[in-house]
């Protein structure tokens, strides 16, 4: 849980601040059946940015990364809105989205444990090319539909609250279930710390390395659902456009080592949250958008240089005893924990 | 069919080393492409179409020759397309609004670019933080000084700049280029000579093949690494300033994604991502045939602009795997 207080404190600070110029900003009303307020907006608007970072956090968790789920939210938007357009069938339109999500991410995990190409490099090819399929998909136009029932995914309501809350539980945890009552969460710990290790050890390390970019993609496909449904449009040009990027922030921000071997699902969602109330806190305070940027370069800066262990003993070193002159021997001691 | 061509190149003799073949198949590959455009199209095997691709990609290449030199030491840099647009935007906003004199604004953009390189690269050296995460921060970091400093874009009056923009150096033969070839040509020429012929160069390559092992040689690789990053951003800036020559204007929105085409030109010119091998001729070769591919589709007429990113694409899944199959065959 120590690994947790630092994104914490941040996304308390976050709140507080939001706290001090809009004092009503926790306050959570029923209007029409459906929950409102600020904080409901936090978690509807973080929705797809939380899913799609969950799937990266398994994929960091062996050791990978994942750079194309930008571009499968596009690909599932543009696939499920063609279909939609063309016959109306909702539920055979979704179900092909994700379909064709899944064997991309199959696509992805075959480049990196079937022919060994360094995941970066690996998700970067679909991550270029998938960009130009979305927009092919689409003709390069943005296709808007109408079917109330598509519109369900990102923007309707159930039970009072809103639907996509509710996707992002269910998948948050089945994931938890999983990979922290099942053993799947150690295998996958056990491939990021050594694949060839695993594998000797008589764990399928292919086998689990392609399962989690499949499941990467399955997260960013249904992201993508929710993000095109939310505007009843899909965009193959803008869709998911960098989200790849904060997904990877929101997982580094939530404590999970890029080199892999461990991961905090917890820590995850904390980090989309992050992200997504700091969006948030600059619309609220006052700051000129267009900063937004320029906060989160100096967040991602400080969060990371607070997880460095070199930095922590530079800077910290006067304050107290060198808390662990190796820090490298901790970590490895940590996964085979 | 790629392994059948391996063994043959393999089979001709010693004559070839494993090394040039990469540069060799990207070479092949361009004078295929222009071969071909050639039947297909009219007026297309011409000198100009060649010398168009330098003109149209002067500003790729530059920023392409920093990549060259953070990827051969093994690292990577995210930031370069946002510096680039961040270096337009300072021009421009510093011509339009307290009106600098050119021979002020171009050295402190430069100056700038090399000090957010040094920046990122101090911090990867110092805190053993992944430059992919660093150079992502930096990327943030120079994309949002762009929005803070004008959401628009900021059209470039300056008379310097206009005369260096349409200014066209004539060859032989009624061929003619722009300043900015010229100096992305000697932008290469240096570098090449850095990377082969300078300690600094031949410490990159040895960071790039084995940081422990350049450590345990005695190689500054510290040293190395912050001076690769600092090169890095200083390309980019020199970018920034051509492609300004080129847009003639500054705007926040320039160059979004230039860095995944510098690393796509990088990785088709066969340099190893891991590090450690490579040639910057072939990151030359990479900038012309992502350049030709463009230029093959606005011949064609008929494909839309995103068959280049589904095109650049399939290349990078080829090459990719070239480099794999060239490096399991060396190791065994």
């Amino acid at each position: 849980m120590k690994r947790l207080l630092w994104p914490l404190l941040v996304l308390a600070a976050l709140l507080a601040v939001n706290l001090f110029f809009t004092p009503s900003f926790f306050s959570v009303e029923m209007k029409e059946g459906h929950l409102y307020g600020s904080l409901i907006d936090i978690l509807r608007f973080g929705a797809p940015l939380i899913l799609v970072s969950l799937g990266m956090t398994l994929v960091i968790a062996t050791g990978g990364i994942d750079l194309s789920v930008g571009s499968v939210v596009a690909i599932s938007g543009a696939l499920a809105c063609l279909r939609i357009s063309e016959d109306g069938g909702v539920f055979s339109a979704v179900v092909l989205a994700l379909g064709l999500c899944v064997l991309l991410g199959l696509w992805n995990g075959f480049l990196v444990a079937g022919v060994g190409i360094q995941p970066i490099i690996a998700t970067l090819i679909l991550m270029v090319a998938g960009r130009g399929l979305a927009q092919l998909i689409t003709d390069g136009q943005i296709i808007t539909v109408n079917s109330p029932s598509y519109k369900v995914i990102g923007g309707g309501y159930l039970l009072t609250v809103p639907f996509g809350i509710l996707l992002v539980l269910v998948v948050l945890g089945v994931t938890a279930f999983l990979t922290r009552r099942l053993a799947l969460g150690v295998l996958i710990e056990s491939v990021g710390g050594n694949a060839e290790a695993s594998r000797l050890a008589g764990i399928r390390a292919r086998g689990i390395v392609i399962t989690v970019y499949a499941f990467a993609a399955l997260c960013a496909g249904v992201a993508g659902l929710m993000i095109s449904s939310n505007v009843s449009s899909a965009d193959g040009n803008n869709a998911g456009l960098w989200i790849e990027l904060d997904a990877i922030l929101a997982v580094v921000i939530g404590g999970t080592s890029l080199s892999g071997g461990r991961f905090s699902l917890g820590g995850t969602v904390l980090g989309a949250l992050i992200i997504q109330t700091l969006t948030t806190t600059i619309y609220s305070v006052g700051v000129p958008p267009e900063t937004t940027l320029l906060v989160k370069a100096l967040v991602v800066a400080a969060v990371c240089l607070l997880q460095s262990p070199k930095f922590r003993d530079k800077v910290f070193r006067r304050a107290g005893p060198p808390s662990s002159p190796r820090p490298a021997a901790e970590e490895k001691v940590r996964v085979t924990a | 069919m790629t392994t059948a061509i391996l063994d043959r190149l393999g089979a001709r003799g010693r004559s070839v080393p494993a090394k040039y073949v990469p540069v060799l198949v990207t070479a092949g590959l361009f004078v295929a492409m222009f071969v071909v455009g050639g039947i297909r199209y009219e007026g297309f095997a011409t000198g100009q179409v060649i010398l168009n691709v330098f003109i149209d990609n002067a500003f790729l290449l530059v920023v392409a020759v920093g990549m060259t030199f953070v990827i051969l030491t093994g690292g990577i840099d995210l930031s370069v397309g946002s510096v680039v647009a961040l270096s337009t935007m300072i021009s421009a906003s510093l011509m339009a609004g307290p009106g600098w004199p050119p021979y002020l604004v171009v050295p402190l953009v430069l100056l700038i670019g090399s000090a957010l390189g040094l920046v990122m690269g101090y911090i990867v050296h110092a805190f053993d933080i992944q430059p992919f995460i660093v150079t992502l921060a930096g990327m943030f970091l120079a994309r949002g000084l762009c929005y803070t400093i004008g959401t628009d874009s900021i059209p470039i009056e300056d008379p310097t700049f206009t005369a260096f923009a349409q200014t066209r150096i004539d060859l032989f033969a009624d061929l003619w280029i722009s300043p900015s070839v010229v100096i992305a040509a000697v932008v290469v020429l240096v570098a090449a000579y850095v990377l082969h012929y300078t300690r600094l160069g031949r410490t990159v390559y040895a960071t790039g093949g084995s940081e422990q092992s350049a450590l345990l040689m005695g190689l500054r690789v510290g040293r190395t690494k912050v001076a690769v990053y600092t090169i890095s951003g200083f390309c980019s800036a020199l970018g920034g300033v051509l492609l300004s020559f080129y847009m003639l204007s500054g705007y926040g929105l320039h160059a979004v994604g230039m860095e995944l085409d510098a690393i796509a030109a990088v990785v088709i010119g066969g340099t190893l991502l891991t590090g450690g091998s490579g040639f910057l001729l072939g990151t030359v070769l990479g900038v012309l045939v992502l350049g030709l591919i463009q230029t093959v589709l606005s011949f064609e007429g008929t494909l839309s602009s995103w068959w280049t990113k589904i095109f650049i694409g399939l290349l990078l899944f080829v090459f990719i795997l070239l480099q794999r199959l060239f490096s399991a065959r060396r190791r065994t």
